[in-house]
């Protein structure tokens, strides 16, 4: 496995087997034959997509399975522990002490009702490893080396009082504070913008590096996992595809799995700017086309509104934007910067404030019910989360064929043929047609979710975070559909993402957002190779890349902590 | 105006035809998505044993009301013997009741009183609730402000106290009891029912039917309602629960199915007296308003939707 060192490796599997129970009471199998092993102190990353068996192999180390599963064969190791052979009271003390373990979400890890310093300190009170003000002390010492602000007082807070960033250091604290030898990270920043996670990220590899502890990082972003990691491991299907030291296997991988996964998390332009849209104005009689949407002085926000006609909360201010025909503008922004309610303010969802939109030259009513019918279908809007945004409750045709039945009136026969070709268009399998979303992956589901904005023919589609919840692989495959698409029915997409990557390989034109505010727009390739706002240029320098030694080089952020004023 | 590329369906179909440019990534993505194909099991293999007790219990129950009338070996007001609170026997199965009649034939007469009148108001509450509370969530909020006003304080009137009075105002017949039950019940059934509408419409797929320009009704009906009606299912059975209490308790008082007929909570009141002899009489009709509403929570609490919700997915 990995190259011989001169001690014996602290951790080790062997021949992993976890199976899962399914309806019939058989067992499927979800990790197999699997092994590594890590010296004292190194990092090695779990890397796969959603599926993978990453998860289950990081709760095996703490011989915990999720409910339904088991661990048929194997072992696990760590130091001169034979994990998989202890009874319920030894894996109490190994838990928390031994190896402790990073959960995704820092918000949903903490107790909303008890202040945070008692929940850091809990586990070394449990094992009765120091005493109250010992604990504390060492908390404290852990947080101002986290520059966490005000460490004497931050651990009086509550966990709604403090950012996902900050809270997910804190969540590092009370993993090491009892001194583990192994800590499990399991997707720790996956949820962070990216210039949160640079952050984080330099914490916990300074916190690890002080207490020499070995880490398993369970990831499935590569470029993050590059920063972190030792050795890799990939995983597919939970089998081990290809493992070894960080550089090699990044330079020189093996597997075409691994190739796959390295070539898509590498950026690379997917679209010829304007070339497309060149193209259209060629063959179309009208040269001058307006643009198909123009934002002017857009304010908009939640909550009744003032004298001064600012709403309560008030979350876009003093949006321009303008979109060609078939083109696409991408917007970007960290969470809360107001890029999802310019979605809805475009979708008619959330009325503005003040300003204009005007669509294909004529205004666009602020409300739903101004808008005629036609002008809805002409705009349609896709949300990040297609297991929220397809209701659980119909089949795949139903929802397919509404939007057919309501805007072009076809029913029965013709309308099952329509919900075929769509489901051609976006490469899905007909037999797809009579199933409940709940039945379909991560993928499918988000394909269907856009089926369903083509079937009412539009001309332009706001896409909100389309591929933000799924793999790498499985989102890459989407973004291309997206640009199959464009390309074959002249639609402009608004796209909105964090994902500056994304946005690159796809968009003609950049909107970035910051506050609510714009603070620089150009296009794609001008604005990410040469940004001339600060704000651009810091999100430009977030984005992790491929390439190990990045998180040193990187600058350190420099906008404020947000959190420290808002909580 | 620029006329969109592909706006016929023919075009649309052409064009994706043309566009089937599948790379490596595409295959990969369909590929890793095979594992969807998962066989429908049928309620009846998800229902765990004490599920599967409670509603065989409820099934006796509900044949019995159906089909008691058919089977009863004597007419319910017929007295067939000179013993009155007589212990089981081959001649009266459940014993004789305060005056002689048979327990087995009034038994089976009563039940359908019982399980009738609470099925039926179950149903009318649960049924106006649940309507009520979509209209509240779908429409304007001042809609929603009064109706909810108005019934919160219609559910602060103590359920007894409240049929009471109805009965002593308009006397004690099946209709009012009906209308009395189904009146203290419903509140409760659209509070659950705007709470759940409630969370539903904030979700993307509401939203996305508004942005496509649905109407009320649509949203109410195809997009809510059959993501709540499960739990308003389980709700509906636990407000079965307690219309059968509501109306046994006021039959015990003297105040519900008034003589010759009688519901199970009658039978109890008439044969209160045989209570110092531990005669059947008594105990049986007791016995069966507890197997009623215990069968009723089993199944209830066992049905397959309320152990999904905390896996839903959602």
């Amino acid at each position: 496995m990995t190259p011989a060192l001169a001690m014996p490796d602290f951790v080790r599997v062997h021949g992993l087997h976890v199976a899962a129970h399914n309806f019939r009471g058989e067992d499927a199998p979800i990790v197999s034959d699997v092994s590594f092993s890590i010296g004292k102190g190194e990092v090695l990353a779990l890397i796969g997509e959603s599926g993978s068996g990453k998860t289950t192999i990081a709760l095996a180390l703490m011989g915990h399975t999720r409910a339904g599963c088991r661990i048929t064969s194997g072992s696990v190791h760590i130091g001169s522990t034979d994990v998989l052979s202890l009874g319920h009271k030894g894996l109490l003390d190994l838990r928390g002490r031994e190896v402790s373990y990073i959960a995704q979400s820092a918000a949903a890890s903490f107790n909303p009702a008890r202040p945070l310093l008692d929940q850091v300190i809990e586990s070394a009170r449990t094992h009765g490893m120091l005493s109250r003000a010992q604990a504390e002390a060492k908390a404290i010492e852990m947080f101002r080396s986290l520059s966490l602000p005000e460490p004497e007082l931050i651990g009086r807070r509550y966990p709604h009082q403090l950012s996902g960033g900050q809270l997910q250091r804190m969540m590092a604290v009370m993993a090491l504070i009892t001194d583990p030898k192994l800590v499990i990270l399991d997707e720790p920043t996956t949820a962070l913008d990216v210039t949160t996670q640079i952050d984080v990220l330099r914490s916990f590899k300074k916190l690890l590096s002080e207490c020499g502890t070995s880490a398993i990082y369970v990831s499935h972003d590569l470029p993050v996992v590059a920063q972190m990691a030792d050795y890799i491991v990939v995983l597919n299907c939970g089998r081990i595809r290809e493992n070894g030291r960080c550089e090699e296997l990044l330079s020189n991988p093996q597997d075409p799995y691994t190739r796959k996964l390295i070539s898509a998390a590498k950026p690379h332009v997917r679209v010829q700017p304007r070339l497309h849209v060149q193209l259209a104005v060629d063959t179309l009689p009208a040269p001058a086309a307006t643009p198909a949407l123009e934002i002017r002085g857009l304010v908009a926000g939640y909550g009744p509104i003032d004298a001064q006609g600012l709403p309560r909360k008030t979350v876009l201010r003093n949006v321009d934007l303008t979109l060609e025909r078939g083109a696409t503008l991408g917007v970007i922004g960290e969470s809360g910067s107001g890029k999802s309610t310019l979605a809805r303010v475009i979708a008619g969802l959330t009325p503005p404030a003040a300003g204009t939109i005007t669509f294909n030259g004529k205004p666009l009513d602020a409300h739903i019910e101004g808008r005629t019918r036609d002008q809805l279908r002409r705009i349609q809007i896709v949300f990040q989360n297609a297991d929220t945004a397809l209701n659980p409750a119909h089949t795949v045709s139903g929802l397919l064929g509404r939007p057919l039945e309501l805007y072009h009136g076809v029913r029965g026969a013709e309308r099952e043929q329509r919900v075929t070709r769509l489901l051609d268009q976006v490469h899905l399998p007909r037999e797809i047609a009579r199933r409940r979303c709940g039945e379909l992956s991560g993928g499918q589901k988000q394909r269907i979710n856009l089926a369903r904005a083509l079937a009412a023919e539009p001309d332009l589609i706001l896409c909100d975070e389309v591929t933000s919840a799924l793999d790498t692989v499985v989102g890459a495959a989407v973004l291309d559909l997206l640009i199959d698409l464009r390309r074959e029915l002249n639609l402009s997409y608004l796209f909105i993402s964090h994902d500056i990557s994304t946005v690159r390989s796809i968009c003609d034109d950049v909107l970035v957002l910051y506050r609510g505010e714009p603070v620089e727009s150009g296009a794609a390739e001008q604005v990410t190779t040469e940004p001339q706002h600060s704000y651009t240029a810091l999100l430009m320098a977030c984005v992790p890349q491929l390439r190990p030694g990045w998180l040193e080089e990187a600058p350190a952020r420099h906008a404020p902590e947000r959190s420290t004023e808002m909580p | 105006m620029i006329k969109p590329v592909a706006s016929s369906p023919d075009e649309v179909r052409d064009a994706a035809n043309v566009g089937k440019v599948r790379d490596l990534r595409d295959v990969a993505d369909t590929a890793g998505e095979t594992r969807s194909a998962r066989p429908r099991y049928s309620l009846w293999r998800r229902l765990p044993p004490s599920g599967w007790i409670g509603a065989a219990i409820v099934a006796f129950w509900a044949a019995v009301a159906l089909f008691g009338g058919l089977l009863s070996p004597h007419d319910s007001g017929e007295v067939i013997s000179v013993e009155v609170f007589a212990p089981l026997s081959a001649h009266s199965p459940l014993g004789s009741d305060f005056l002689g009649r048979d327990m087995l034939s009034r038994m089976l007469v009563g039940a359908r009183y019982t399980v009738g009148l609470a099925l039926a108001a179950a149903l009318l509450a649960s049924i106006t609730g649940t309507l009520l509370g979509l209209a509240a969530a779908v429409a304007a909020k001042w809609f929603d402000e009064i109706l909810s006003r108005l019934l919160d304080g219609l559910i602060c009137i103590p359920s007894k106290i409240f049929a009471l009075v109805m009965v002593a105002a308009f006397g004690s017949s099946v209709g009012v009891l009906l209308l009395t039950a189904a009146l203290t019940y419903t509140p409760g059934a659209f509070r659950i029912a705007r709470s759940l509408a409630v969370n539903t419409v904030v979700l993307d797929y509401v939203q996305v039917a508004r942005a496509r320009g649905e109407g009320r009704l649509y949203i109410a009906c195809r997009e809510i309602l059959p993501n709540i009606i499960q739990p308003m299912m389980a709700d509906f059975g636990l407000r079965f629960v307690f219309i059968v209490l509501l109306l046994s308790g006021l039959s015990f008082l003297g105040l519900g199915v008034q003589p010759p007929a009688a519901d199970l909570g009658s039978l109890v009141r008439e044969n209160i007296s045989g209570l110092w002899d531990a005669a059947p009489a008594v105990i049986i009709p007791a016995l069966a308003i507890a197997s009623l509403t215990i069968g009723m929570n089993l199944l209830i609490d066992n049905w397959p939707g309320a152990a999904r919700r905390g896996a839903g997915g959602r």
